[in-house]
């Protein structure tokens, strides 16, 4: 019975432990939530898909595009609005629209834990062909 | 219930009248469905590259120099990491059976100029383990650099050296990105894709453009009337290697 005070100081102690990630979150302000500080596109009001499908789904749609593109030989793409853009991502997605690669996608991706796609190691973003120029 | 035999003949008799009039029915829809549709059009990319023309100008690279910058493809000084989509070979190298001991004389040490042979049935393909090279419907053999995974199994398996794998970042050995093709990374194979992107929108390869020589001559070998079959009937022309039955579609007018 002398064994109480020991064993009940070690059960808080343990529950403490185990519940850290909960009340941490609750105490630490930085981790509320809020929508990630991307920056949109100046020009540009619409996407090649309605926002919402874009969120959940452009990795998707990226990848159908290279699939169809790169597979079948099918390089347009038809909007939901009518519009034709060429399944590109360099041309349609960055130097159009998203100039700023790590502003947009990064800062986003960043917030969702997810690692930078491997794309752009091939595929030329705006800071890599101007780099490169003379 | 009990079926004598008389029922169970008649039963069976029957059963193989339906069958063979279900199997009649279908080959007739089938006749029908097949004449409505009009048989599909071969198409199939070659190239004639004519040596004598092409060594007009001594020392010209003007193709290599329009492939290279339109793909970028990096510049290595090692030549172990040499990144090649077209490029030059002394004629006693390429063509070893096709000279005597005389034309060695004079053939021997001439360039000939080299790129993927882009053959009717490419060993390349066969032996892709993820099926990231294939021979396109327009003859055109290209890679699939998302799905490659490097093993280097189709540079074994090429019979013209004709394929190179990226030993490093290709990137800082570009002189100046074209951003409207994609660069490599490190551990992916490439090769010449017969500017299968430029096909796309229209053009013809861009070391045939170069040309000021008009050595070089593309068009589809299926089409009779096609330019390069009007070059390959005129002149007597001969492929790399052709007894090994890849079939190259570049031909060269020696
Ligand atoms: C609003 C947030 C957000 C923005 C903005 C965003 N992404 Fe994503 N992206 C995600 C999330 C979340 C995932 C992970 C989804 C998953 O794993 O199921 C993801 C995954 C991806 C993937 C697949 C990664 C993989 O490893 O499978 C690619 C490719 C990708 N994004 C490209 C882009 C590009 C290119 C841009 C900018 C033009 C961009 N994303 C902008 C949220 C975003
Ligand atoms: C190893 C280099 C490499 C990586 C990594 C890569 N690509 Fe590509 N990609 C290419 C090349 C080279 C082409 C051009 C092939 C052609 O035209 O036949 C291409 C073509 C495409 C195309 C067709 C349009 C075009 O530019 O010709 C799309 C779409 C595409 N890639 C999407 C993606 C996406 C999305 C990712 C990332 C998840 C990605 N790629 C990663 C090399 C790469």
């Amino acid at each position: 019975m002398s064994d109480r005070p020991l064993i009940l100081a070690g059960l808080t102690l343990f529950v403490g432990l185990v519940t850290t990630p909960i009340w941490h979150g609750a105490l630490d302000r930085k981790t509320a939530l809020t929508a990630p500080p991307i920056k949109l596109p100046a020009q540009e009001k619409q996407c090649v898909a309605p926002t919402s499908y874009m969120r959940s789904s452009h990795m998707r749609l990226l990848e159908d595009w290279r699939n169809e593109a790169v597979r079948d030989g099918q390089r347009q793409f038809v909007a939901f609005n009518g519009k034709t853009y060429d399944k590109n991502p360099t041309r349609t997605c960055v130097t159009a629209c998203h100039t700023d690669r790590k502003e947009f996608c990064g800062r986003c991706h960043d917030y969702a834990g997810v690692s930078d796609p491997d794309c752009w190691n091939c595929h030329n973003d705006s800071h890599q062909a101007s780099r490169s120029a003379p | 219930m009990k079926i004598t035999r008389k029922d169970f003949l008649r039963l069976s008799g029957l059963g193989l009248l339906a069958l063979a009039g279900k199997k009649a029915v279908r080959a007739v829809g089938e006749r029908s469905f097949a004449s409505s549709s009009p048989p599909k059009k071969r198409v199939r990319w070659g190239m004639a590259i004519d040596l004598q023309k092409c060594r007009q100008k001594d020392g010209c690279d003007r193709c290599i120099k329009a492939c290279h910058s339109t793909h970028n493809v990096p510049q290595f000084a090692d030549r172990a990491h040499e990144i090649k989509w077209i490029w030059k070979e002394p004629f006693k190298n390429v063509f070893p059976a096709a000279q005597t001991g005389y034309t060695r004389e004079f053939f021997g040490d001439l360039p000939v100029l080299l790129l993927c042979n882009h053959c009717d049935d490419p060993p390349c393909q066969d032996v892709c383990p993820v099926d990231a090279t294939w021979k396109r419907d327009n003859g055109v053999v290209t890679i699939d650099f998302h799905r490659c995974i490097g093993c280097r199994y189709c540079m074994a398996a090429c019979p013209y050296g004709a394929r190179s794998f990226n030993w490093q970042d290709p990137r800082p050995a570009i002189a100046m990105v074209n951003p409207d093709f994609p660069t490599r990374t490190r551990g992916v194979v490439e090769k010449c894709n017969f500017c299968e992107e430029r096909l796309a929108r229209g053009q013809g390869p861009a070391c045939a453009e170069s040309c000021e020589e008009k050595a070089i001559v593309s068009g589809d070998l299926e089409k009779p009337d096609s330019e390069v079959r009007q070059v390959l009937r005129s002149r007597f022309a001969v492929q790399r290697k052709p007894e090994l039955g890849t079939g190259p579609s570049v031909y060269y007018i020696v």
